[in-house]
Protein backbone atom coordinates (compact mmCIF):
# COMPACT_ATOMS: atom_id res chain seq x y z
CA UNK A 1 0.00 0.00 0.00
CA UNK A 2 1.32 3.42 -0.93
CA UNK A 3 1.39 6.25 1.58
CA UNK A 4 -0.64 9.05 -0.02
CA UNK A 5 0.67 12.55 -0.74
CA UNK A 6 4.38 11.89 -0.15
CA UNK A 7 5.12 13.36 -3.56
CA UNK A 8 1.98 14.79 -5.12
CA UNK A 9 0.36 17.78 -3.44
CA UNK A 10 -2.72 17.27 -1.34
CA UNK A 11 -5.69 19.16 -2.87
CA UNK A 12 -6.89 20.78 0.38
CA UNK A 13 -3.49 22.03 1.65
CA UNK A 14 -1.74 22.52 -1.67
CA UNK A 15 1.47 20.87 -0.35
CA UNK A 16 2.63 17.30 0.32
CA UNK A 17 1.88 15.80 3.74
CA UNK A 18 5.38 15.75 5.21
CA UNK A 19 5.64 19.51 4.74
CA UNK A 20 2.42 20.07 6.70
CA UNK A 21 3.81 17.76 9.38
CA UNK A 22 7.16 19.48 9.71
CA UNK A 23 5.58 22.94 9.92
CA UNK A 24 3.24 21.77 12.68
CA UNK A 25 6.27 20.37 14.49
CA UNK A 26 8.21 23.61 13.99
CA UNK A 27 5.23 25.58 15.38
CA UNK A 28 5.51 23.55 18.60
CA UNK A 29 9.25 24.24 18.63
CA UNK A 30 8.60 27.97 18.33
CA UNK A 31 6.45 27.73 21.47
CA UNK A 32 9.19 25.83 23.33
CA UNK A 33 12.01 28.22 22.46
CA UNK A 34 9.67 31.24 22.68
CA UNK A 35 8.85 30.41 26.30
CA UNK A 36 12.53 30.08 27.19
CA UNK A 37 13.47 33.28 25.36
CA UNK A 38 10.67 35.19 27.11
CA UNK A 39 11.81 33.86 30.49
CA UNK A 40 15.38 34.95 29.80
CA UNK A 41 14.40 38.43 28.63
CA UNK A 42 12.09 39.04 31.60
CA UNK A 43 14.78 37.89 34.05
CA UNK A 44 17.38 40.04 32.28
CA UNK A 45 15.22 43.16 32.25
CA UNK A 46 14.12 42.60 35.87
CA UNK A 47 17.67 42.20 37.24
CA UNK A 48 19.03 45.04 39.37
CA UNK A 49 21.81 47.09 37.75
CA UNK A 50 25.26 45.53 38.17
CA UNK A 51 23.98 42.14 39.30
CA UNK A 52 23.50 40.43 35.92
CA UNK A 53 26.60 38.61 34.66
CA UNK A 54 27.75 39.96 31.31
CA UNK A 55 30.92 39.87 29.25
CA UNK A 56 31.70 36.30 30.36
CA UNK A 57 31.19 34.58 27.00
CA UNK A 58 33.76 34.44 24.24
CA UNK A 59 32.35 36.69 21.48
CA UNK A 60 34.90 35.72 18.76
CA UNK A 61 34.12 32.02 19.28
CA UNK A 62 30.38 32.70 19.30
CA UNK A 63 30.73 34.75 16.10
CA UNK A 64 32.70 31.96 14.44
CA UNK A 65 30.06 29.41 15.42
CA UNK A 66 27.36 31.70 13.97
CA UNK A 67 29.28 31.80 10.68
CA UNK A 68 29.57 27.98 10.76
CA UNK A 69 25.79 27.59 11.10
CA UNK A 70 25.02 30.16 8.39
CA UNK A 71 27.40 28.26 6.07
CA UNK A 72 25.62 25.00 6.89
CA UNK A 73 22.25 26.52 5.94
CA UNK A 74 23.68 27.61 2.61
CA UNK A 75 25.06 24.12 1.90
CA UNK A 76 21.74 22.50 2.91
CA UNK A 77 19.81 24.58 0.40
CA UNK A 78 22.47 24.11 -2.29
CA UNK A 79 22.30 20.35 -1.79
CA UNK A 80 18.51 20.42 -2.22
CA UNK A 81 18.83 22.58 -5.34
CA UNK A 82 21.46 20.15 -6.71
CA UNK A 83 19.04 17.25 -6.32
CA UNK A 84 16.32 19.21 -8.09
CA UNK A 85 18.75 19.61 -10.99
CA UNK A 86 19.47 15.87 -10.86
CA UNK A 87 23.08 16.27 -9.68
CA UNK A 88 23.38 13.60 -6.97
CA UNK A 89 27.17 13.91 -6.65
CA UNK A 90 26.96 17.64 -5.90
CA UNK A 91 24.20 16.94 -3.35
CA UNK A 92 26.44 14.44 -1.54
CA UNK A 93 29.28 16.96 -1.43
CA UNK A 94 27.17 19.84 -0.07
CA UNK A 95 25.53 17.68 2.59
CA UNK A 96 28.94 16.35 3.65
CA UNK A 97 29.96 19.98 4.24
CA UNK A 98 26.72 20.50 6.21
CA UNK A 99 27.56 17.54 8.43
CA UNK A 100 31.10 18.81 8.96
CA UNK A 101 29.68 22.22 9.94
CA UNK A 102 27.32 20.52 12.43
CA UNK A 103 30.22 18.59 13.98
CA UNK A 104 32.33 21.75 14.01
CA UNK A 105 29.60 23.70 15.77
CA UNK A 106 29.18 20.99 18.43
CA UNK A 107 32.94 20.69 18.90
CA UNK A 108 33.34 24.43 19.42
CA UNK A 109 30.35 24.49 21.78
CA UNK A 110 31.92 21.63 23.79
CA UNK A 111 35.15 23.63 24.05
CA UNK A 112 33.17 26.63 25.30
CA UNK A 113 31.40 24.48 27.89
CA UNK A 114 34.69 22.95 29.03
CA UNK A 115 36.14 26.42 29.52
CA UNK A 116 33.14 27.43 31.64
CA UNK A 117 33.33 24.32 33.83
CA UNK A 118 36.87 25.22 34.93
CA UNK A 119 36.24 28.97 35.29
CA UNK A 120 35.26 30.10 38.78
CA UNK A 121 33.86 32.84 40.89
CA UNK A 122 35.11 33.07 44.47
CA UNK A 123 33.19 35.02 47.10
CA UNK A 124 35.50 35.90 50.01
CA UNK A 125 34.67 36.49 53.67
CA UNK A 126 37.20 39.33 53.88
CA UNK A 127 38.37 41.49 50.95
CA UNK A 128 41.82 41.00 49.40
CA UNK A 129 43.99 43.44 47.49
CA UNK A 130 44.50 42.64 43.79
CA UNK A 131 46.20 44.46 40.95
CA UNK A 132 43.85 45.74 38.25
CA UNK A 133 46.23 47.11 35.64
CA UNK A 134 48.44 49.55 37.51
CA UNK A 135 45.95 50.10 40.33
CA UNK A 136 45.62 48.06 43.49
CA UNK A 137 42.04 47.59 44.62
CA UNK A 138 40.19 45.75 47.38
CA UNK A 139 37.73 43.12 46.22
CA UNK A 140 35.64 40.41 47.88
CA UNK A 141 34.57 38.64 44.66
CA UNK A 142 36.99 37.31 42.08
CA UNK A 143 36.72 35.51 38.77
CA UNK A 144 39.43 33.22 37.47
CA UNK A 145 40.90 29.77 37.04
CA UNK A 146 41.89 27.61 39.99
CA UNK A 147 45.16 25.74 40.17
CA UNK A 148 45.53 22.92 42.66
CA UNK A 149 48.28 20.25 42.63
CA UNK A 150 49.23 21.31 39.10
CA UNK A 151 45.68 20.83 37.75
CA UNK A 152 42.83 23.15 36.76
CA UNK A 153 39.92 21.35 38.43
CA UNK A 154 36.37 21.19 37.05
CA UNK A 155 33.05 21.65 38.90
CA UNK A 156 34.49 22.54 42.31
CA UNK A 157 32.11 24.01 44.86
CA UNK A 158 32.45 25.28 48.42
CA UNK A 159 31.62 21.74 49.54
CA UNK A 160 34.49 20.31 47.45
CA UNK A 161 37.00 22.31 49.52
CA UNK A 162 35.71 20.55 52.67
CA UNK A 163 35.35 17.11 51.07
CA UNK A 164 38.85 17.12 49.57
CA UNK A 165 40.32 18.78 52.68
CA UNK A 166 41.81 21.57 50.58
CA UNK A 167 43.57 24.01 52.93
CA UNK A 168 44.31 26.55 50.20
CA UNK A 169 44.41 26.91 46.41
CA UNK A 170 45.86 29.24 43.80
CA UNK A 171 43.60 31.52 41.78
CA UNK A 172 44.68 33.07 38.50
CA UNK A 173 42.33 36.05 38.58
CA UNK A 174 40.70 37.61 35.52
CA UNK A 175 41.34 41.33 35.15
CA UNK A 176 37.56 41.93 35.03
CA UNK A 177 34.39 41.24 36.97
CA UNK A 178 30.86 41.31 35.61
CA UNK A 179 29.88 44.04 38.07
CA UNK A 180 32.04 46.40 35.94
CA UNK A 181 30.56 48.27 33.00
CA UNK A 182 31.53 47.21 29.47
CA UNK A 183 33.81 50.24 29.23
CA UNK A 184 35.55 49.43 32.53
CA UNK A 185 35.97 45.81 31.36
CA UNK A 186 37.54 46.87 28.06
CA UNK A 187 39.88 49.25 29.91
CA UNK A 188 40.90 46.57 32.45
CA UNK A 189 41.49 43.99 29.69
CA UNK A 190 43.63 46.45 27.71
CA UNK A 191 45.66 47.25 30.86
CA UNK A 192 46.23 43.57 31.63
CA UNK A 193 47.02 42.51 28.04
CA UNK A 194 50.46 40.93 27.67
CA UNK A 195 51.17 41.05 31.39
CA UNK A 196 51.60 37.79 33.33
CA UNK A 197 48.81 36.64 35.63
CA UNK A 198 49.50 37.35 39.25
CA UNK A 199 48.43 34.30 41.22
CA UNK A 200 46.64 34.68 44.53
CA UNK A 201 46.87 32.10 47.27
CA UNK A 202 43.42 31.72 48.83
CA UNK A 203 42.80 29.87 52.08
CA UNK A 204 39.68 27.70 52.02
CA UNK A 205 38.71 29.12 55.42
CA UNK A 206 38.40 32.57 53.78
CA UNK A 207 36.00 31.34 51.07
CA UNK A 208 32.34 32.21 51.55
CA UNK A 209 31.24 30.60 48.29
CA UNK A 210 32.96 28.94 45.36
CA UNK A 211 31.26 28.08 42.08
CA UNK A 212 32.34 27.25 38.55
CA UNK A 213 30.36 28.81 35.69
CA UNK A 214 27.72 26.08 35.86
CA UNK A 215 23.90 26.38 36.01
CA UNK A 216 24.09 26.64 39.82
CA UNK A 217 26.30 29.73 39.63
CA UNK A 218 23.56 32.17 38.74
CA UNK A 219 20.26 32.61 36.93
CA UNK A 220 22.19 33.80 33.90
CA UNK A 221 24.17 30.57 33.57
CA UNK A 222 21.08 28.46 34.35
CA UNK A 223 19.28 30.01 31.36
CA UNK A 224 22.45 30.03 29.23
CA UNK A 225 23.01 26.29 29.66
CA UNK A 226 19.32 25.43 29.25
CA UNK A 227 19.00 27.35 25.99
CA UNK A 228 22.34 26.42 24.44
CA UNK A 229 22.16 22.74 25.47
CA UNK A 230 18.62 22.45 24.08
CA UNK A 231 19.80 24.10 20.88
CA UNK A 232 22.85 21.79 20.68
CA UNK A 233 20.53 18.80 21.11
CA UNK A 234 18.53 20.06 18.12
CA UNK A 235 21.75 20.42 16.09
CA UNK A 236 22.70 16.84 17.01
CA UNK A 237 19.27 15.44 16.06
CA UNK A 238 19.17 17.47 12.83
CA UNK A 239 22.63 16.24 11.88
CA UNK A 240 21.58 12.63 12.62
CA UNK A 241 18.56 12.97 10.29
CA UNK A 242 20.63 14.61 7.54
CA UNK A 243 23.26 11.88 7.93
CA UNK A 244 20.66 9.12 7.62
CA UNK A 245 19.17 10.63 4.44
CA UNK A 246 22.67 11.29 3.05
CA UNK A 247 24.05 7.82 3.91
CA UNK A 248 21.90 4.71 4.45
CA UNK A 249 18.69 6.37 3.21
CA UNK A 250 20.22 7.50 -0.10
CA UNK A 251 19.03 4.29 -1.84
CA UNK A 252 15.65 5.98 -2.27
CA UNK A 253 17.20 8.28 -4.89
CA UNK A 254 17.26 5.25 -7.24
CA UNK A 255 13.70 4.06 -6.54
CA UNK A 256 11.71 7.20 -5.74
CA UNK A 257 13.72 10.36 -6.51
CA UNK A 258 10.86 12.86 -6.02
CA UNK A 259 10.11 11.52 -2.56
CA UNK A 260 13.84 11.59 -1.75
CA UNK A 261 14.06 15.27 -2.75
CA UNK A 262 11.10 15.98 -0.45
CA UNK A 263 12.88 14.24 2.43
CA UNK A 264 15.92 16.44 1.87
CA UNK A 265 13.67 19.51 1.83
CA UNK A 266 12.01 18.53 5.12
CA UNK A 267 15.35 17.97 6.85
CA UNK A 268 16.49 21.30 5.39
CA UNK A 269 13.46 23.11 6.85
CA UNK A 270 14.25 21.70 10.30
CA UNK A 271 17.92 22.65 9.89
CA UNK A 272 16.99 26.22 8.95
CA UNK A 273 14.78 26.48 12.02
CA UNK A 274 17.65 25.33 14.26
CA UNK A 275 19.97 27.88 12.65
CA UNK A 276 17.37 30.64 12.95
CA UNK A 277 17.11 29.94 16.69
CA UNK A 278 20.87 30.49 16.96
CA UNK A 279 20.57 33.78 15.04
CA UNK A 280 18.39 34.98 17.95
CA UNK A 281 20.38 33.19 20.68
CA UNK A 282 23.75 34.67 19.76
CA UNK A 283 22.96 38.38 20.27
CA UNK A 284 20.73 37.74 23.30
CA UNK A 285 23.26 35.63 25.21
CA UNK A 286 26.61 36.91 23.96
CA UNK A 287 26.06 40.60 23.36
CA UNK A 288 23.32 41.96 25.64
CA UNK B 1 6.34 27.41 2.84
CA UNK B 2 9.15 25.77 0.85
CA UNK B 3 12.82 25.56 1.74
CA UNK B 4 13.42 28.32 -0.80
CA UNK B 5 11.13 30.77 1.06
CA UNK B 6 12.51 29.79 4.46
CA UNK B 7 16.06 30.20 3.18
CA UNK B 8 15.28 33.74 2.00
CA UNK B 9 13.88 34.59 5.45
CA UNK B 10 16.91 33.02 7.13
CA UNK B 11 19.47 34.85 5.01
CA UNK B 12 17.60 38.14 5.57
CA UNK B 13 17.69 37.54 9.34
CA UNK B 14 21.38 36.61 9.17
CA UNK B 15 22.23 39.76 7.22
CA UNK B 16 20.28 41.91 9.72
CA UNK B 17 22.30 40.25 12.51
CA UNK B 18 25.54 40.88 10.60
CA UNK B 19 24.73 44.59 10.12
CA UNK B 20 23.55 45.02 13.72
CA UNK B 21 26.63 43.23 15.07
CA UNK B 22 28.85 45.34 12.83
CA UNK B 23 27.32 48.59 14.08
CA UNK B 24 27.46 47.33 17.69
CA UNK B 25 31.19 46.51 17.36
CA UNK B 26 32.04 49.81 15.69
CA UNK B 27 30.18 51.67 18.46
CA UNK B 28 32.14 49.60 21.01
CA UNK B 29 35.36 50.60 19.22
CA UNK B 30 34.41 54.27 19.31
CA UNK B 31 33.63 54.04 23.03
CA UNK B 32 36.50 51.82 24.16
CA UNK B 33 39.13 52.07 21.41
CA UNK B 34 39.89 48.34 21.15
CA UNK B 35 41.23 47.69 17.62
CA UNK B 36 39.88 44.13 17.37
CA UNK B 37 36.34 45.56 17.81
CA UNK B 38 36.87 47.68 14.70
CA UNK B 39 38.13 44.66 12.73
CA UNK B 40 35.12 42.57 13.81
CA UNK B 41 32.77 45.45 13.02
CA UNK B 42 34.07 45.95 9.49
CA UNK B 43 34.21 42.18 8.82
CA UNK B 44 30.63 41.84 10.02
CA UNK B 45 29.36 44.67 7.81
CA UNK B 46 31.12 43.07 4.83
CA UNK B 47 29.56 39.71 5.73
CA UNK B 48 26.13 41.40 5.78
CA UNK B 49 26.71 42.77 2.27
CA UNK B 50 27.98 39.35 1.15
CA UNK B 51 24.84 37.66 2.45
CA UNK B 52 22.59 40.09 0.57
CA UNK B 53 24.56 39.54 -2.65
CA UNK B 54 24.25 35.78 -2.14
CA UNK B 55 20.49 36.16 -1.54
CA UNK B 56 20.12 37.95 -4.88
CA UNK B 57 22.13 35.21 -6.62
CA UNK B 58 20.07 32.51 -4.91
CA UNK B 59 16.73 34.05 -5.93
CA UNK B 60 17.91 34.39 -9.52
CA UNK B 61 19.12 30.78 -9.61
CA UNK B 62 15.91 29.31 -8.14
CA UNK B 63 13.37 31.60 -9.81
CA UNK B 64 11.45 28.61 -11.17
CA UNK B 65 11.04 26.93 -7.76
CA UNK B 66 7.78 27.58 -5.84
CA UNK B 67 7.65 29.51 -2.54
CA UNK B 68 4.94 27.17 -1.26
Amino acid sequence: MDIPYTVQTRPDTGIYNAKVGVWLFLASEVMLFGALFSSYILLRVGAATGTWPHGLLNIPIGTFNTAVLITSSVTVVLSWASLKLGNFGRYKLYQAITLLCALGFLGIKSYEYREKFSHYEVWLKTPVIVKHGTEEIKVDRLLGHIEHDGHHPFFWTTQTLTDKKVASFKLLPDPVHYTMTSKEMAHARAEAAGKPHEEIEIKSADVKRLSAFVPGHSTYFAVYFTLTALHALHVLCGAAVIFYIWGPGAKMWQTDPERYINRVEISGLFWHFVDLVWIFLFPVLYLL
Amino acid sequence: MSLKAFHVIFITAASILAFAFGVWMIRAYRAEGVTSDLVYGIASLLAGVGLLVYEGFFLKKLKNVSYL
